[in-house]
């Protein structure tokens, strides 16, 4: 495969599965023109005038939709590792005989195992979307079919937007639809939050298919999808496990480790001054994420300070901070339990985003690039603050992108990780794949110190003074390689046989994710030597 | 008669969720040189590193002829060590040789007997995974623990993973503290951490002076075999009714007893009491701990403070434990350590009493006068002892770097509190 050398020095194809594409060019190096995709024209006319689009089963739904080889089929990932839906939906299509498709979901998650049998005979073609666990690892070992194309969660509203996926059929889980199509997240047993994952699905896939297991009568309000961009409704049984598809309640951490991150990243919003009246933040609910929301409301309290506004995903500790008067609204993409799906359902200033509001780098201006503060996670960052969310150090594909390169437009950018994780360093030469630029990652917060990006000359300053410890990258690496038994070998992979790229938010190539050598796994290795 | 059956040998935990940590076996053999099967989690990065590592093992052992399995959940190398010594000492126990990883002595602090020891964090010995970041949590103390917290079973592998540990874990300036086992199996345990830069013996279940001193012989002893410079510290437990009524006797047993402290959960199993949170049960056996401590000259060091969730109780109990005389108190869960310190930090209206007599009794030393005077009012030299102690506190707390009291109480004090001004 022919690859070239982007703006960030990565090689990257020039032609994924069959479509020529641009290497990245900088952070705004790209500037698209022309005009938005424009979705399928329809009429009234060919629709229930009662409104009712009610349709028996799935797959009758899908036949109507006129489902064919090749199609690219969309789902959202709101109901997490507890959807049951696509994983039915794909039996159902297998059953139809129907091949190569092109799955484009939002993400996938453990519980999308299952479809790795339609990847291995062929109902699947390929993925484009976040690849966790088991399908990642299908990925990495070069068995899937076509290349796999990550993106952020804004990078895939824009792919949509901006005409470079085009999907045919979208299927959309709705825990509350009625039988025109409206739809939310917030009732029924399923009930997961906010549906904004699915919005650009709607607005853009020739046929879009409701599927609820709980219809109301007309109307569904809150009506998070508009019935308007629906062709066809389904009722099933249920779309999942009401248990996984939000926790009942989160809990914070007990590792004293993660617990020492996030004391520090919370006194480090406080003493860089970002902690004042009006500010924002945005963390995630990883457990370093909701013990800094801990850490961070007791600062707040204790100075009186109140944010004007937090990002989600939503959690009982965001929704405390909002009724306990600490921030004026929570701006939500998802809630990841009940207390953040009870929040979005009765309160005014909890308010549903998409990725269009949120994320969207094709659009004009997003919600992003105004949060004072986010604190993300990472797999791996490099002494220049390079950092990789999607591989492992052994070169494996096991994550998706999720929100985190979009949320690196902050104003700024804190990655919250441990130095090591058992005998893994996480601070690196070089990241195994790079999936934001160091330029747009401000801070690095571990429990051995706190590195700041050296460009950022007014937090340094800032913190000048601080009894934080501060350090560089490099400092923490050499401690940790020194723990660990030397700097560890590079993943075995071949550079010259990409599985799946990572696109910039943009939708230029960052980078590629090269095969895994299996061989050198080492799950087993036998090793013999016989004495002199 | 030659033996021709393999003699094996196991150690390490294996399972789904071990994690820094390794399961073992070897299978020595007459013939067929070193086979090595590895299942590592990290065996792309470090699978090299932990062939070297094994390989070099077994010629340190003479080792010549063996089958291994190691199943690895991500080591570090100090724990594969550890383990896989285990592993051929249980194969083979006349195994007399150790095998020892570099001492990194710049990660070491100097010792000194009246240092803070204000928190205790114990870590169980046979699990390494709490090893290398303890000292992040910056406890005055870690305690790797031979005894109660290690299996009968284990008490083996835990020695070589404490030996392993004080050679090559930072403490990150927490004083290395390990707790050995009781009576003869402790004294056993000494020859495995004394030559290793342990800063603080802790003897438990102490009833008598002659087990203080039969440690510190056996320490004297070591120290001359191994040429041991620094000093080592003792800190006897006293946890029955027998150790709180024999509690001066013990404290003042030996010059290198540091502090004497008191384990409460044997202490009231001994009594046949059960254990409150108020604690009305202890009183008398803390106060006879703090009372006989001091008349030692030493510290008196409170019980561990076991309901890691109850960080409510803790507050108030080293409040209390304050209250009673006690300069420390243990823990098990880092979480803790913050709150104990903030329990035994001066109060600011302390620390502003303390300056004034600190202030005067300069005064009226810079003025060649010996009696010092407050508001017209005597103040007594443990009026001024403690208020110097007090200020030393506060600097400590403040951030700043506390010179060690050995150099003399006074002279210390004066450079301290000019120091606290400055802020």
């Amino acid at each position: 495969m022919k690859l070239i050398e982007n703006a960030a020095g990565r090689l990257v194809p020039a032609e994924v599965n069959g479509e020529k594409r641009l290497p990245f060019k900088g952070i705004a190096g790209f500037r698209p023109k022309g005009h938005k995709a424009a979705p399928r024209l329809a009429t009234c006319a060919d629709y229930p005038a009662d409104g009712n689009k009610l349709v028996s089963g799935l797959r009758g739904a899908l036949k109507k939709a006129g489902l064919k080889n090749g199609m690219t089929i969309s789902t959202h990932h709101h109901l997490r590792n507890g959807d049951a839906l696509t994983n039915l939906l794909f039996d159902t299509i297998k059953k139809m005989g129907i091949r190569n498709l092109r799955w484009f979901p939002s993400a996938s998650f453990p519980c999308h195992e299952h479809l790795l049998r339609y990847l291995q005979d062929g109902t699947i073609h390929h993925i484009e979307g976040s690849m966790n666990g088991p399908l990642g690892r299908y990925a990495s070992q070069g068995q899937m079919s076509g290349l796999g194309v990550l993106r952020s969660h804004g990078g895939r509203y824009r792919a949509v937007q901006d005409g470079n996926v085009h999907i045919d059929i979208a299927v959309i889980a709705a825990p509350a639809a009625d039988a025109f199509g409206n739809a939310n997240g917030v009732q029924g047993q399923s009930a997961c939050g906010p549906l904004g994952f699915a919005l650009v699905d709607t607005e853009y896939a020739d046929q879009v298919i409701v599927v609820s297991d709980h219809l109301v009568p007309f109307p569904c309000v809150p009506w998070q999808i508009h019935g308007n961009h629906v062709d066809y409704v389904v009722q099933i049984e249920s779309l999942g496990d009401p248990g996984k598809i939000v926790s009942g309640t989160t809990e914070l951490t007990k590792s004293p480790d993660r617990l020492l991150i996030a004391e520090y990243v919370a006194r480090f919003v406080e003493e860089a001054g970002i902690m004042q009246n009006g500010f924002s933040f945005q963390a995630g609910a990883g457990g370093i994420s909701l013990a800094f929301v801990a850490y961070l409301k007791e600062k707040m309290k204790a100075k009186g300070v109140k944010a004007r506004f937090v990002r989600g995903g939503s959690t009982k500790y965001l929704v405390q901070l909002l009724e306990e008067g600490l921030t004026d609204y929570i701006l939500d993409g998802q809630a990841f339990d009940e207390a953040g799906v009870r929040s979005l359902r009765e309160n005014q200033r909890h308010v549903s985003t998409s990725p269009f509001t949120s994320y969207n780098y094709h659009g004009k201006g997003n919600f992003a690039a105004m949060v004072d503060v986010v604190v993300l996670g990472a797999t791996q960052v490099d002494v220049h603050f390079n950092a990789n969310v999607v591989t492992h150090s052994d070169g494996y594909l096991l994550h998706g992108i999720g929100g985190w390169q979009d949320c690196l437009f902050a104003k700024c950018v804190v990655l919250a990780i441990p130095s090591f994780r058992d005998r893994i360093p996480i601070i690196v030469d070089e990241v195994a794949t790079l999936c934001g630029p160091g330029e747009l990652i401000d801070v690095v917060v571990t429990e051995r110190g706190i590195a700041i990006n050296p460009q950022r000359r007014d937090l340094l300053k800032a913190l000048a003074k601080s009894s934080l410890p501060l350090r560089t990258l490099s400092e923490i690496q050499k401690e940790v390689y020194d723990l660990c038994g030397g700097a560890p070998a590079k993943p075995r992979v071949k550079k010259n046989h990409p599985v799946a790229v990572v696109e910039w938010v943009d939708g230029t190539l960052l980078d590629s994710i090269p095969l895994v050598d299996c061989r050198y796994d080492g799950q087993s290795r036998q090793r013999r030597r016989h004495h002199r | 008669m030659v033996d021709k059956s393999p003699k094996i040998g196991a150690a390490g935990k294996r399972g789904e969720t071990v994690r820094s940590d390794c399961f073992v076996e070897v299978k020595l053999r007459k013939s067929g040189g070193v086979n090595l099967k590895l299942e590592s989690k990290v065996a792309v990065l470090y699978g090299d590193s932990i062939q070297r590592l094994v390989f070099e093992m077994c010629e340190h052992f003479g080792i010549k002829h063996t089958n291994i399995f190691l199943e690895d959940k991500g080591a570090l190398p100090f724990t594969i060590a550890a383990r896989f010594e285990t592993a051929l000492k249980r194969a083979r126990p006349e195994l007399e040789a150790e095998f020892l990883l570099p001492m990194n002595e710049k990660k070491v602090s100097p010792a000194s007997k009246d240092r803070l020891r204000r928190s205790r964090l114990y870590l169980p010995g046979d699990e390494p995974k709490f090893f290398a970041n303890a000292g992040l949590h910056k406890p005055d103390g870690i305690i790797l623990d031979l005894e109660d917290s290690v299996a009968p079973s284990e008490k083996d592998a835990a020695r070589m993973l404490v030996r392993n540990a004080l050679r090559s874990i930072d403490f990150h300036g927490a004083e290395r503290m390990v707790r050995i086992n009781q009576n003869q199996v402790g004294l056993e345990d000494l020859r495995y951490i004394v030559p290793h830069h342990v800063e603080v013996i802790l003897i438990p279940k102490c009833e008598s002076a002659q087990q203080v001193i039969a440690v510190e012989n056996e320490i004297t002893k070591l120290r001359r075999q191994y040429g041991v410079a620094n000093e080592i510290y003792l800190l006897p437990i006293i946890e029955s009714a027998l150790g709180v009524i024999k509690a001066y006797e013990i404290a003042s047993a030996s010059m290198q007893n540091c502090g004497l402290a008191i384990g409460l959960e044997d202490y009231t199993a001994d009594l046949g009491v059960e254990r409150t949170r108020d604690g009305d049960e202890s009183r008398f056996a803390r106060s006879m701990i703090v009372n006989a401590a001091r008349a030692a000259g030493i510290q008196a060091l409170d019980s561990v403070f076991s309901e890691v969730n109850d960080l409510d109780g803790l507050r108030a109990g080293v409040i209390e434990a304050r209250s009673l005389g006690f300069e420390g108190k243990g823990c098990i869960h880092p979480r803790q350590i913050q709150i104990i310190h903030a329990g035994f930090a001066p109060t600011p209206d302390e620390i502003s009493k303390a300056m004034r007599v600190v202030s005067a009794f300069e005064d009226a030393q810079n003025r060649g006068i010996g009696v010092v005077a407050l508001d017209s009012k005597m103040i007594d030299a443990p009026v001024v002892k403690r208020a110097q102690k007090t200020v030393e506190l506060a600097l400590l707390y403040r951030g700043k770097n506390v010179a060690p009291r050995s150099r003399g109480r006074q002279d210390v004090c004066a450079t301290h509190l000019s120091d606290y001004k400055k802020f």
